[in-house]
């Protein structure tokens, strides 16, 4: 009981340190072992690795390198065997299952590689979805959703269903709907995986005009050379490990 | 956009696999109502038959009379004893009654009857016997004329004013025997009352059997069914020995017997029936969440409570088995309704057989209430008990494989 005292003290103190230079995300040692029927994967192994607030970041690798397990373990999806994930000075593995999903709603905005969106909603309610679970009222919901759209270029896409939708189209309104709920950061594994490149040349200079103008925290997987070029920060993994941390 | 736009939304994604549901629990439904209806309302066309007819919810007996029902077990009905009946609040009407048995013959041919010495101005109030007179007259007090059950009158071949003549033996063994003229000619609708009654005025009665100023029954009436507890403790409290009360489904526990096992084999069927449709519904539920388990991942991965989409799921399962009900109603209420007012009459050959079992050759229907909620009350368990399967889905879906799927 001490010892874990000790370690929240410890870890305050730290991340107040780090206040300064904005950190909002601390990965220590994370690891994540997946227990096959035959042999064991290490998918992610003893990252660690800190984010500031207004990154535009790629995590860059193979497939099977270990990118999506990483954003999961990152984004509260998936349980880390070992290490921690400190978004904000909060241990997000420490909290319950229930606060944890309300952690994600209001704290990490997802954009998932296909079929993001709900299939019965249109595009608005899609991006309303979140801010009414969130309980935020009718007039703020109306507004924010004609902005974020608008951000995205679909203003007149709000009553359309994602089945009528393109898949860049469907994308842009995945990035809006990660944006409704104002969080921290927004986790997109591989978002232009299923695009052309017209789509995704589209979809990255909405996803980096948010980051410049709005400084939102993008953090993003793929394995397209030309999504890595518009990176700022370019993170290799291989086999589960960093192996490589590039800002530019 | 809340979680019954979805659920219904939801719905409407693979129109003729929900369709093909509901058209199940439709049939279930209407074929549930239209039993259950039948059966109810047989049950109580054959209670009316006994109760409304002849016994009346209560009797006040003496209290041997039951178990030995002879002339000789009869009572004075004293002042005292009216009062208490009529200071009951239930009690609509009563009458008094002389019943016992008797020998009657025409000219060449004799048969055991039941004799009714009844007050025409009570015994009409009690049971309307009065309504069933098909040839000739009701009786009047101080009457030395009789009516006699339909096909009594066939057998012993004797019609309007002919004369029967009876033959029993009256109070304290002393031998009754008298002639009386046909004033009536009664035609119920129970086979069984129309094959062996013979009513008579009481003091006629009473004169017959030697039996002056006794009953064998005191008939009392209450305004329905749901009356009858309240009524029966009252009249336990206030009424003792010499004297004993008793409802109709304690004078009549056969009719109750058969009505429970007709009911509990009725019940059987339909549940096996419901078992066979929360099954069909179970499986549309299962495929529905399989296929959407990438969706339901994401949902939750955005921030939705594990028991929100529960809520969505539960809902989905009970707008199908109400979907299924409502149309159920709108198909079996014309159908009630028709056959509710127009009896159906059985065939000839079924109808022998029923009359022969005293039973009217008619199937009733029931508007009772209970014949619609039941079925409400038993899909909304259905539902229910259907919805632990998504709740405990999405209790248990691993978010991580659910967005890999
Ligand atoms: N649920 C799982 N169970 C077992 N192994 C898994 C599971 N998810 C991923 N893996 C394995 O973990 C490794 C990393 O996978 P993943 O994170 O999907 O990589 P990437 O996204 O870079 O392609 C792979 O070898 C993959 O087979
Ligand atoms: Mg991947």
């Amino acid at each position: 009981m001490p010892v874990r005292q000790d370690w929240k003290v410890y870890r305050n103190v730290r991340t107040l340190n780090k206040s300064n230079k904005m950190s909002i995300i601390e990965i220590n040692n994370l690891t994540k072992i997946y227990d096959g029927s035959e042999v064991e994967v290490i998918a992610v192994n003893g990252i660690d690795l800190s984010f500031d607030k207004g990154e535009f970041a790629a995590i860059v690798g193979p497939s099977g390198s270990g990118k999506t397990t990483f954003l999961n373990l990152l984004g509260g999806l998936d349980r880390p065997t070992s290490g921690e994930v400190i978004v904000d000075g909060v241990n997000i593995w420490n909290l319950k299952s229930r606060k944890l999903i309300d952690f994600r709603m209001n704290n990490i905005g997802f954009v998932f590689q296909s079929y993001n969106l709900i299939p019965v909603l249109t595009a608005k309610e899609n991006v309303e979805f979140v801010m009414h679970l969130q309980g935020r009222p009718k007039a703020e919901r109306y507004k924010r959703t004609r902005e974020l759209m608008e951000s995205v270029g679909l203003a007149d896409r709000l009553n359309s269903r994602p089945a009528k939708l393109s898949g860049g189209q469907q994308q842009r309104v995945a990035v809006a709907r990660a944006l409704a709920s104002k969080p921290k950061f927004i986790l997109a594994d591989e978002p232009t995986a299923n695009l052309d490149s017209k789509s995704t040349e589209n979809l990255l200079d909405i996803m980096e005009n948010l980051n410049k103008d709005e400084n939102i925290t993008f953090i993003f997987s793929t394995h397209d050379a030309r999504v890595v070029k518009k990176a700022r920060r370019v993170i290799t993994i291989e086999d589960g490990k960093v192996v490589w941390d590039e800002k530019r | 956009m809340n979680n019954i736009i979805i659920a219904w939304r939801n719905l409407w994604r693979n129109k003729r696999r929900t369709l093909i549901t509901v058209a199940s629990v439709f049939f279930g439904v209407l074929f549930s109502t239209v039993m259950t209806s039948m059966q109810e309302g047989s049950y109580s066309s054959m209670v009316d038959n006994v109760v409304k007819f002849y016994s009346g919810y209560i009797q006040v007996h003496s209290e041997d009379y039951w178990e030995n029902k002879t002339i000789n077990n009869t009572f004075e009905p004293t002042d005292s004893l009216i009062d208490k009946i009529s200071q009951v609040k239930e009690v609509i009407h009563f009458t008094p009654r002389l019943e016992s048995f008797a020998l009657a013959s025409s000219e060449e041919i004799t048969k055991g009857v039941m004799v009714l010495g009844v007050d025409p101005v009570k015994e009409s109030q009690v049971t309307g016997i009065e309504k069933w007179i098909e040839k000739g007259r009701y009786l009047n007090p101080g009457d030395k004329g009789i009516l006699v059950g339909i096909d009594l009158a066939k057998y012993l071949q004797l019609d309007l004013n002919d004369t029967i003549v009876l033959l029993s033996q009256g109070y304290h063994g002393i031998s009754a025997a008298g002639k009386y003229p046909i004033a009536g000619i009664l035609n119920f609708p129970s086979p069984e009352l129309n094959r062996q009654t013979l009513y008579m005025e009481l003091s006629n009665c009473q004169d017959f059997y030697s039996a002056y100023n006794l009953l064998t029954s005191l008939v009392i009436m209450v305004k329905n069914q749901y009356d009858l507890p309240d009524a029966m403790k009252e009249l336990r409290n206030e009424i003792s020995s010499p004297f004993s009360v008793m409802s109709w489904n304690e004078m009549q526990p056969e009719l109750v017997q058969m009505i429970e096992a007709d009911r509990a084999g009725g019940v059987f069927m339909k549940a096996l029936l419901y078992m066979i449709i929360g099954f069909g519904i179970l499986g549309t539920i299962m495929m529905m969440i399989s296929e959407r388990r990438r969706e339901m991942g994401v949902m939750v991965a955005i921030g939705m409570q594990r028991f929100k989409l529960g809520n969505i799921i539960f809902f989905e399962t009970l707008f199908i088995g109400f979907l299924g009900v409502l149309v159920g109603f709108l198909g079996s209420i014309p159908i009630i309704g028709y056959y509710y007012n127009n009896p159906i009459r059985l065939p000839a050959d079924a109808a022998e057989i029923m009359i022969e079992m005293g039973i009217e050759p008619l199937l009733y229907f029931s508007w009772m209430p209970s014949v619609f909620y039941n079925q409400v009350i038993t899909i909304f368990v259905i539902t229910a008990l259907i919805a632990i399967y998504p709740v405990y889905k999405s209790r248990t879906m691993k978010v991580n494989l659910a967005l890999r799927a």
